[in-house]
């Protein structure tokens, strides 16, 4: 197929668009400001059509990994550049690639101080995101995931809103608490396998003992990332206070990173801790389908609502991926996209709403849809792709979730079930006190409809929505090799594990 | 026995420095204070061609002197570690010294002395060499720590160093006849032997190795020998308080490790206690105190201090991959060290020098290069990839999973996050705060030299790694093949 470094270019692209901001536009007058813009859109279009050939390249028959491009590194020490995508991955590179452009359509104008400094750490955290879905190894991953934090922890501090240094904090504290001791587990697999090649570690077994505590390092990070509860709380801080781009990187790809790493590592890396662990994340799951959707009906500041949505959402996510069946994780990974796409566009609603009127504040707004008819179509359709309404993106990925939970646990589908019935009372009561009501206030009064760039930003957004929902095979395809022989991987190695200890019992 | 006249060829960088030590300070005699920028390139020169005659060395193992002295692959690589690190201070130093007008010709001079003081511990292979490498080291930092005679603070900085700095020698030295009185004999190579054989060890014999680990700790400023580093620090003159930071450190890392490995290297059941011990205080107390720092100089001692730590996880393992650890760790320390340094001397308003941490507030606004620079050292230093810094942190780390010192590494990776929060803190006052001073621009060549250099190899060290990564890895294995 491919014969040239298609991953790598995709993923170092948007680095010569800093280095093109860095060079040639010097100065602050209002030409270089365009410029800057325009470089980076472009940076991120053509980066986001590389995504889209990355995608038309690959074989959705083909489970392995595809278009791998491996170079010596640090060969003496068994690291190499390693790059790769499969079924899981493939779509996410997609997602970051789409979403950026979107971003920085959404700062052309909110954003005004330090504008070229801005553009430069949103371009920085493409290539890490992308990067990251792409890494075949270890220490070449742990690079891209950790690095994520130096770019978003800029963009949340310095753009961020009156709390934006705490939330800035929490956010990376939060984050490498989670991932150091992640580190700590890749250098035990390191020291085993004597290899930080991802493929070759998944092929080693690891002992039980060691699978526990290696998974519970793995869960550390994974579950701060994705978030789940309890340790969420670095999330609604952290959209609260970033700008609305910020956000929307944060929600649509940053999460999706968790989730992925449950799916790359814990599942098929560590299989017997797997099942052992699998209800502590039911119960987690199901906690923050719940708890954090009943949160969510309390909130009065509309970012806020939606962060905690996304915890719920990523709850389905996580107990997708557990059911351990074709259709839990396929649901998981369709969710997580859709989740990407929808919650980035409800935030990107909320941004609308917040660069007329500068307040998050629920109560603040009301009637909008006389005045901003457009906006309010916009919003309603997103608000029901969230709430799972069929035909849009957020049923398909609940439905599978559901069914493929089913199978193994129908507690766990029952309780989860409850927290689409709250999503739907939460997102469309915000939807009611925003959108309808009286129009009395007089500087809501006074707010304009969508202006075309705004609507530009949203019409690929609902296609996609609309396309996720109507036709989800053309997603789903991509992913079901992979998936089935992510199942195939662990239900062998657990056989075979299982079959090891009934043989030394027997032994015995 | 007749007295041969002894290999002098792995002594040359040393006999070379030594030589043009004396020959810069005749210089300097003769054409006074006023010669003092011609003496600083001179001796950077020669520190420069005395690390490339360390280079030239090869490899291999070679005692010589009567066993006093050993030149191997591992003091090949401290070795241009030091005299890389004191050349840059020595760059640092010039444009403040002029400004304090504290530029005398002794200076440079001294830090060659100190240099080659270090020099000679990297390659004591007896406990007598290594007291008078450390003592020439010492009594040369002394005197630059008190360089600014008239400043209240560098005296003070100078008398501290001084007292502290002669009691650890006094206690190593103690140790040192300790461990004579009950192993008959200063050498390394034959301590090495007597428990290769496994001799009985009695506990006078581990007193004495104590001593002498915390006469060596004092040096490292590891914790608990660690009080006096934050006050000298924040007295000494700032580029003197760089070279403290680098080379010194680097020195007596490399001795400490020669010590721990080669003559009590079948000892490591008595040691490896006292190193968890240390390097678990260290890690803590340079993570959690540093927390509280107004004055950046201090900042900086704290942060050395839990480097020390992080580098000391690698040591206590006392394997190969452990050493390993702990050469890529000091490498990679030391270009961040000497860089943030570089920043911190670049930092004056109307030519007066600002040492609290408040005034970098707003930094990226007023100066953003220099701002940008100071963030790539702190992230590096916080360990974050894709920073040079993360790479330290994790072949120590890796060393330690690998011993099975899981207690240490769970303990070095939390106290590195709380260490974060401190060096994030830097990067929220440059970058989220209101600018209070507008800082001077850099106008000093050999800074902005210094600078570019150190930042751009933390910055891009992760795209060719393996040159370090393989010195360091060739200079553990020769400490072991001996």
């Amino acid at each position: 197929m491919a014969s040239w470094p298609i991953l790598s270019f995709a993923t170092f692209l948007p680095l010569v668009g800093v280095a093109l901001i860095l060079l040639f536009c010097r100065g602050n007058t209002p030409d270089v400001l365009r410029n800057v813009r325009y470089i980076s859109l472009w940076t991120t279009l053509v980066t986001f059509v590389l995504t889209l050939l990355v995608w038309a390249n690959f074989d959705p028959r083909n489970p392995g990994y595809q278009m791998v491009e491996k170079a010596g590194w640090i060969p003496e020490f068994g690291i190499n550049y390693h790059m790769g995508v499969d079924g899981i991955s493939v779509l996410f590179v997609v997602l970051a690639g789409f979403l950026m452009p979107l971003c920085i359509l959404a700062s052309w104008e909110s954003v005004q101080v330090r504008l070229k400094e801005y553009m430069i750490a949103f371009l920085a955290l493409e290539t890490l995101m992308i990067g990251m879905f792409c890494a075949l190894d270890f220490v070449l991953f742990y690079m891209f995931f950790e690095g994520v934090l130096i770019p978003m922890f800029l963009i949340i501090g310095i753009w961020g809103g009156p709390r934006r240094v705490y939330a800035a904090f929490k956010f990376f504290l939060y984050t490498l608490l989670g991932s150091v001791l992640m580190l700590l587990a890749i250098l035990a697999m390191y020291y085993v396998a004597g290899t930080t090649d991802i493929p070759t570690i998944t092929a080693t077994q690891f002992p039980r003992n060691m699978q526990l505590w290696l998974w519970l390092a793995f869960f550390a990070s994974f579950a701060v990332k994705v978030p789940m509860w309890p340790v969420h709380t670095w999330l609604p801080d952290a959209h609260v206070e970033a700008p609305t781009a910020g956000s929307v990187i944060l929600a649509g790809v940053l999460l999706k990173m968790g989730g992925y790493g449950f799916l790359r590592f814990n599942i098929p890396i560590l299989p017997e801790a797997t099942e052992y662990f699998a209800p502590l994340i039911y119960t987690l799951s199901v906690v923050a389908v719940i708890y954090t959707s009943l949160v969510a009906l309390a909130q009065e500041d509309m970012k806020k609502l939606i962060a905690y949505s996304s915890v719920a959402h990523m709850g389905f996510v996580t107990i997708g991926m557990f059911a351990l069946n074709q259709q839990g994780i396929e649901g998981s990974v369709f969710q997580m996209l859709s989740h990407g796409v929808v919650s980035g566009a409800l935030f990107l609603c909320v941004g609308v709403v917040y660069d007329r009127l500068h307040t998050r504040e629920i109560a603040r707004y009301g009637g909008l849809v006389k005045n901003m008819p457009k906006y309010a179509v916009v919003f309603l359709f997103m608000t029901m792709a969230s709430v799972g309404l069929p035909g849009t993106a957020g049923f398909v990925g609940e439905f599978l979730v559901l069914m493929g939970v089913f199978r193994d646990n129908t507690w766990v589908a029952a309780l989860a079930a409850t927290g689409m019935v709250l999503g739907a009372a939460y997102a469309l009561w915000l939807y009611r006190r925003v959108v309808y009501g009286k129009l009395t206030k007089p500087d809501v009064k006074a707010m304009f409809d969508m202006t075309p760039r705004e609507i530009a930003v949203f019409v690929p957004l609902i296609a996609v929505v609309l396309w996720m929902g109507i036709y989800p095979s053309s997603f789903l395809n991509v992913t079901s090799a992979s998936v089935e022989q992510l199942i195939q991987t662990y239900q062998t190695k657990l056989a075979a594990s299982h079959a090891a200890s009934g043989v030394s019992v027997a032994a015995r | 026995m007749t007295a041969v006249f002894p290999d002098i060829w792995p002594a040359l960088p040393e006999i070379f420095l030594a030589l043009s030590g004396v020959a810069l300070l005749m210089l300097g005699v003769f054409r006074g204070d006023g010669f003092t920028r011609p003496v600083s390139y001179l001796s950077i020169v020669c520190m420069l061609l005395a690390a490339i005659l360390a280079m030239g060395y090869g490899s291999g193992r070679v005692v010589t002197f009567n066993g006093m002295f050993v030149m191997d692959a591992f003091g090949v690589f401290m070795k241009v570690l030091v005299l890389v690190s004191a050349a840059f201070a020595v760059i640092l130093g010039l444009g403040f010294n002029e400004r304090e007008q504290m530029a005398r010709f002794e200076f440079p001079v001294l830090m060659i002395f100190a240099t080659l003081g270090m020099l000679m511990m990297i390659s004591a292979n007896d406990f007598i060499s290594l007291y008078v490498g450390l003592e020439t080291q010492s009594l040369a930092l002394y005197v630059i720590a008190a360089f600014r005679r008239d400043s209240a603070k560098s005296s003070e900085a100078g008398l501290k160093y001084f007292v502290l700095g002669s009691l650890s020698s006094g206690m190593l030295l103690y140790g040192a006849s300790l461990v004579y009185g009950f192993a008959g004999t200063t050498s390394f190579d034959k301590v090495a032997a007597l428990f290769a054989g496994g001799a009985h060890v009695s506990p006078g014999l581990v007193i004495g190795l104590v001593f002498v680990m915390a006469g060596l700790a004092f040096k490292v400023s590891a914790a608990p020998f660690h009080m006096w580093t934050p006050d000298v620090y924040e007295g000494a003159p700032t580029p003197v308080t760089a070279f403290f930071a680098a080379a010194p450190k680097v020195a007596a890392i490399a001795l400490l490790t020669r010590v721990v490995m080669e003559p009590f290297g079948h000892l490591a059941a008595q040691w490896h206690q006292v190193l968890v011990a240390t390097a678990i205080l260290s890690m803590v107390i340079g993570s959690f105190v540093a927390i509280m720092q107004t004055n950046i100089k201090r900042l900086m001692a704290y942060s050395s201090i839990g480097h020390v730590g992080y580098a000391l996880v690698g040591l206590t393992t006392g394997t190969q991959d452990g050493v390993r650890g702990v050469l890529i760790y000091m490498a990679l320390y030391i270009a961040m060290n000497i860089g943030a340094f570089a920043v911190i001397l670049s930092m004056k308003a109307k030519g007066q020098m600002l040492e609290e941490i408040k005034d970098f507030s707003g930094l990226s606004k007023t100066n953003p290069m220099l701002a940008a620079t100071m963030a790539i050292f702190m992230f590096s230093m916080a360990g974050i990839p894709p920073m040079a810094g993360f790479f330290g942190k994790l072949y120590v780390f890796l060393a330690a999973v690998a011993a099975q010192e899981y207690t240490l590494a769970v303990v070095g990776v939390l106290t590195s996050v709380v260490g974060a929060f401190y060096y994030l803190r830097i990067i929220k006052i440059m970058y989220f705060d209101e600018p209070a001073v507008v800082v001077d621009k850099v106008d000093d060549d050999g800074m902005t030299g210094v600078l570019v250099l150190t930042s751009l190899f933390t910055l891009l060290f992760f795209v060719a790694p393996a040159p370090i990564l393989n010195g360091a890895a060739a200079a553990a294995a020769a400490l072991f093949a001996g």
